[in-house]
């Protein structure tokens, strides 16, 4: 049924398509250029004015027919069913079932007369989107095709309506943002603020605290497990790898870019190029297992050769490889800002008697330090949303440590260690994933502000 | 137009009969399979304005370019043949390109300021090649070359302001002044003026009449006028060939050759 609106709504468009070209050529009568607008815009204008109403008819009449069958269903069920919610839900069940022919066993007659209510009101209903549809299509074509004239001018219409669907698609991504911000700043609200909510921390007691454990006691006899909301440790945790992270791939992602840019030959650069893209292709859970089973142990190793004490999971280990992650975003954008630099700075630095590697380092890198910059606090911001190596390779024991040596855990981790399994949306310990959502994205929010605001300030320096 | 080449001040003219600055023979030079340059030789007196003129793509530029080598940073360029400065070999394997630069300073067709300030786009040369070692003497090094650069009363009071915000006239005056901070001996000018307005033009005309006191100059111009106006010596390449080089004056008064009288007279390029 819906897979035959569609296949229908494809076949119409191309046909008013082909329709209204043909129309406008006949008007035309040989002198096409004689029309305002070239035939092809007549057939796209068409092809719109059938599409977009069949879907919008679509769009809002199935959910609407959906309604319309369910109170119908419910309409023949006693009321003490209806106005309980549980009860209700099951009822609605059952009658989904009979209708498709899933219920297992002899249904109560209130059940198939319900199902039966259910089934005509939406066979109705839907019979009736398909209809309202065609007849919108027809009259969309019929209002277009009327129109066709040699001073009619679809050309600008048709902008117009291409305008609108970049204007809904823009608008689709930005109102997406703006939703889950929203969600997540409502339910960090109810986590602060909520007063049903056991075990709450106060704004200041999850902001400075400086001890982490989430887990509640579900039961009376499960004895006085301490809660507790510190978010100090998973901040330093966060912090500590991110920064192990950069000092991996800040010099080399800068200088493997340096050398691309300004060194390689371009047989070299287009060998290293695609498998720089590589290592950003890899995913990251991948790049997870390998921390976990091979640098760690490895990490581990050499720390006991030197007498070092080294936990099994260590924020070193987890950094590395993170640190490997970054390396070709910070390359790849860094090696984009380098070649945009004129080449007749460098001609300058020549000229006046520099060095290639003075050059790079006296005129090219300030030139390009803005871009620079704004790479690095992407590649910040992308390190402290990073999961999957963490989870694997870091460990889970929220600690307030800087030593690289330890497991430390970070807010990503915890937010995934809260989420997993069953969850009860009115306990303290899952809305407190909200909260570290919202710093998570509150932070990576400053950093990208901040390198905007970098860029821009510096973006003018040169040509 | 020549009646003004005629009136050459003849002090300039006398100052022509010094000896050569740089020396060229059976100069080619290739890029990838174009053959851009064909077995030039000539003679660049020393202290006085040499220009190169011609129509475009005949290679005046990429010669001159070869005089400070600055054709090593381009990987498909290949020169042959033989340019002294000084009786010195400069594409000998001896010499060393970074010290060549710092003696044979350029300035190029659209001003190239650094994006740094006034003060440190002339202060790079100098702090590069050591040739101040206190900052009272790096002031002197600076406020000389924006003095000779005459940009100096335009500028003082904004030293510190980025170079790239000045007018395009005195970006080029500020490039000048930065080659000059490095106390070069030649100063090579490919279209210095060709991005200005005519004021600007004149501004910098005057500079490099200033400038030949102490400096060899070879030019590269589209402007017959401007080389008539500030050169002594001319040289006319056409089609990848010297075809003419001589005194400003006979050039364009009483060419030699039929393709260098048809190119000063208009008739092509």
């Amino acid at each position: 049924m819906t897979l035959l609106y569609f296949l229908i709504m494809a076949l119409l468009t191309a046909g008013a398509f082909v329709a209204a070209r043909r129309r406008a050529v006949a008007v035309a009568g040989g002198h096409q250029a004689a029309l305002h607008s070239r035939p092809n815009h007549h057939g796209y204008l068409a092809a719109f004015a059938v599409l977009l109403p069949m879907l919008a008819i679509f769009s809002f009449g199935m959910p609407f027919v959906e309604r319309a069958a369910k109170s119908a269903a419910f309409a023949t069920m006693p009321a003490e069913i209806t106005a309980d919610v549980l009860k209700r839900a099951v009822a609605t069940r059952d009658i989904e079932n009979f209708a498709t022919g899933k219920f297992a066993g002899e249904a109560p007659r209130a059940v198939k007369e319900a199902a039966a209510a259910l089934t005509s009101t939406r066979e109705n209903g839907r019979a009736t989107v398909f209809g309202l549809g065609l007849l919108t299509a027809a009259a969309g074509f019929l209002l277009v095709r009327g129109r066709i004239t040699l001073a009619f001018r679809a050309r600008n219409r048709f902008e117009a309506v291409v305008r609108i669907i970049l204007i809904a698609c823009a608008a689709i991504a930005v109102l997406t943002t703006i939703g889950i911000v929203f969600s997540v700043l409502f339910e960090t609200f109810r986590f602060f603020f909520d007063p049903s909510l056991k075990g709450r921390p106060t704004v200041s007691e999850f902001l400075f605290g400086t001890e982490w454990n989430p887990q509640a006691a579900m039961r009376a006899d499960q004895g006085d497990i301490r809660t507790a909301f510190g978010f100090l440790p998973l901040l330093t945790g966060t912090l500590l790898i991110t920064l192990i992270a950069m000092l991996v791939a800040g010099p080399l992602g800068l200088f493997s870019a340096i050398y691309l840019a300004e060194y390689a030959g371009p047989r070299v650069r287009g060998a290293a190029k695609p498998v720089l893209e590589i290592l950003a292709g890899i995913p990251t859970v991948v790049l997870g297992f390998f921390a976990a089973l091979t640098v760690a142990p490895l990490v581990r190793a050499a720390g006991e050769r030197m007498g070092l004490d080294v936990a099994s999971e260590s924020a070193l280990a987890a950094g590395l490889v993170m640190g490997m992650m970054i390396i070709p975003f910070i390359s790849s954008l860094a090696d984009d800002v380098i070649n945009a630099v004129p080449q007749s700075l460098r001609d300058g630095a020549y000229a006046l008697g520099s060095t290639k590697s003075e050059t790079i380092r006296r005129v090219v890198l300030p030139a390009a330090l803005p871009g620079i910059v704004s790479a690095f606090m992407l590649a910040v911001s992308r390190a402290v949303g990073e999961t999957m190596i963490v989870v694997m390779a870091a460990g889970l024991a929220a600690k307030l440590s800087f030593n690289p040596l330890d497991a430390v855990t970070t807010i990503t981790v915890q937010i995934k260690t809260i989420l997993v399994g069953d969850q009860e949306f009115d306990s303290a310990k899952t809305l407190a994933a909200f909260a570290l959502g919202f710093v998570l994205f509150f932070v990576t929010l400053v950093l990208n502000v901040i390198a905007l605001q970098i860029v821009r300030r510096y973006r003018e320096q040169y040509d | 137009m020549s009646d003004a080449v005629i009136t050459q001040e003849p002090a300039r003219s006398a100052a022509v009969q010094s000896r050569a600055k740089v020396v060229a023979r059976d100069v080619n030079v290739h890029y990838g399979d174009k053959h851009a340059l064909q077995q030039v030789a000539i003679d660049v007196p020393e202290k006085a304005v040499t220009a190169f003129i011609g129509p475009s793509g005949c290679g005046k530029s990429t010669f001159l370019r070869c005089i400070n080598r600055m054709n090593d940073t381009i990987p498909i360029c290949r020169v042959t043949g033989h340019i002294e400065v000084d009786g010195r070999d400069i594409y000998d394997p001896e010499i060393d390109v970074v010290q060549l630069r710092a003696r044979v300073g350029m300035v190029f067709q659209k001003p190239n300021p650094f994006p740094k300030s006034i003060y440190e786009n002339v202060a790079y040369g100098p702090r590069l090649h050591g040739l101040a070692s206190t900052k009272a003497e790096l002031d002197a090094v600076v406020e000389d070359a924006l003095r000779r650069a005459s940009l100096w009363n335009e500028v003082n009071d904004r030293l510190d302001q980025p170079g790239t915000g000045l007018s395009g006239g005195q970006q080029q005056r500020l490039c000048i002044a930065r080659a000059i901070a490095v106390n070069p001996e030649i100063i090579l000018m490919d279209e210095p003026c060709s991005a200005l307005d005519p004021i600007a033009t004149a501004r910098i005309e005057e500079l490099i009449d200033e400038l030949i006191e102490n400096f060899t100059i070879i030019i590269v111009t589209h402007s017959m006028q401007q080389a008539a106006r500030v050169s002594q010596r001319t040289a006319f390449f056409h089609m990848g060939r010297l075809v003419e080089e001589g005194p400003t004056e006979q050039i364009f008064s009483n060419p030699k050759d039929r393709r260098t009288q048809d190119y000063i007279t208009g008739r092509f390029g």
